[in-house]
């Protein structure tokens, strides 16, 4: 009962965890492009959640912040990027499915 | 810190919509399913973002990850998915292995986790934005810069990889 009522770093914690956990699973089972991208995003907020938990909690100060806004930024240019590499593969490929993209291999 | 019981159910409130959208996206058989449910995630992280005293980034997770980085994956996947076929437009494949490499991998984050006493303080959530912009304007200068140049760097290759090629016909004339 302590445990569902005292929130401290521990909840946080874990509640980054799972989400690594859930964009590791997504990285890992997904064929499609977008879906891949889906779980590098769930993994750079997981580790934004971590930095800015930690900053509250253990090191106080602002550093965390800092560095989750870091974070987000270099999310948003990623995802920019992969998307517009994504539309090009479409164009010449006519799928985005990672599996048939195998041009490379040979 | 006294803890007030609403403070505690809007945590688990947080935790449950942040959780539960992220898996969600991970499970769902359909792309746009997963995306949009990816919304849920990002309001929850900035949920949480206000407990933990970060006010400024909440409002930044909202607008652009929600704002921005959502609306473009959401473009990118009706442009290219083939929405229609919802049952195959996002296919798994691995998922026992993938499982196994998962439950290793939270097994050692919880192991670290709970070995390491880590000297908590519990903190009163305080406005954080003043400070933030002070130390961005004099400790964290450089970064900051380098990141803008970063973001523009990103913009103009955004650009060129996802226009079309010129026609070599009409670059003649």
């Amino acid at each position: 009962m302590h445990f569902l009522t005292n929130i401290g770093l521990i909840h946080y914690l874990t509640a980054a965890a799972v989400l690594f956990g859930f964009g590791l699973f997504c990285i890992i089972t997904r064929r499609h492009a977008v879906g891949i991208l889906l779980g590098v995003e769930l993994i750079l907020n997981a580790a934004a959640l971590n930095f800015v938990a930690f900053e509250h909690f253990v090191a106080g100060g602002i550093t965390g912040q800092v560095f989750t806004v870091f974070i987000i930024c270099l999310a948003a240019s990623e995802a920019a990027i992969a998307l517009a590499i994504v539309l090009q593969v479409f164009r010449t490929h006519k799928t985005i499915i990672a599996d048939e993209i195998a041009d490379m291999k040979n | 810190m006294q803890q007030g019981p609403l403070f505690v159910a809007s945590f688990w409130a947080l935790f449950l919509l942040t959780i539960g959208s992220a898996g969600i996206v991970a499970l769902s058989r359909n792309v746009i399913y997963s995306t949009i449910a990816l919304l849920g995630t990002f309001l929850g992280i900035a949920g949480m973002y206000i407990q933990l005293s970060a006010d400024f980034l909440a409002a930044v997770q909202v607008l652009v990850y929600v704002g921005g980085t959502l609306t473009l994956i959401l473009f990118a996947v009706m442009l290219t998915a083939k929405i229609e076929n919802i049952q195959t437009s996002n296919t798994w494949r691995g998922r026992s292995v993938a499982f196994v490499v998962i439950m290793f991998v939270l097994l050692i984050l919880g192991r670290v986790a709970n070995s390491t006493s880590w000297p908590a303080v519990a903190r009163e959530a305080m406005p954080s934005t003043a400070k933030l912009g002070h130390a961005f304007l004099s400790e964290f200068m450089l970064p900051f810069e380098v990141a803008s140049v970063v973001l523009l760097g990103a913009m103009i290759g955004a650009v060129v990889l996802a226009r079309r090629a010129v026609k070599s016909g009409s670059e003649k004339e």
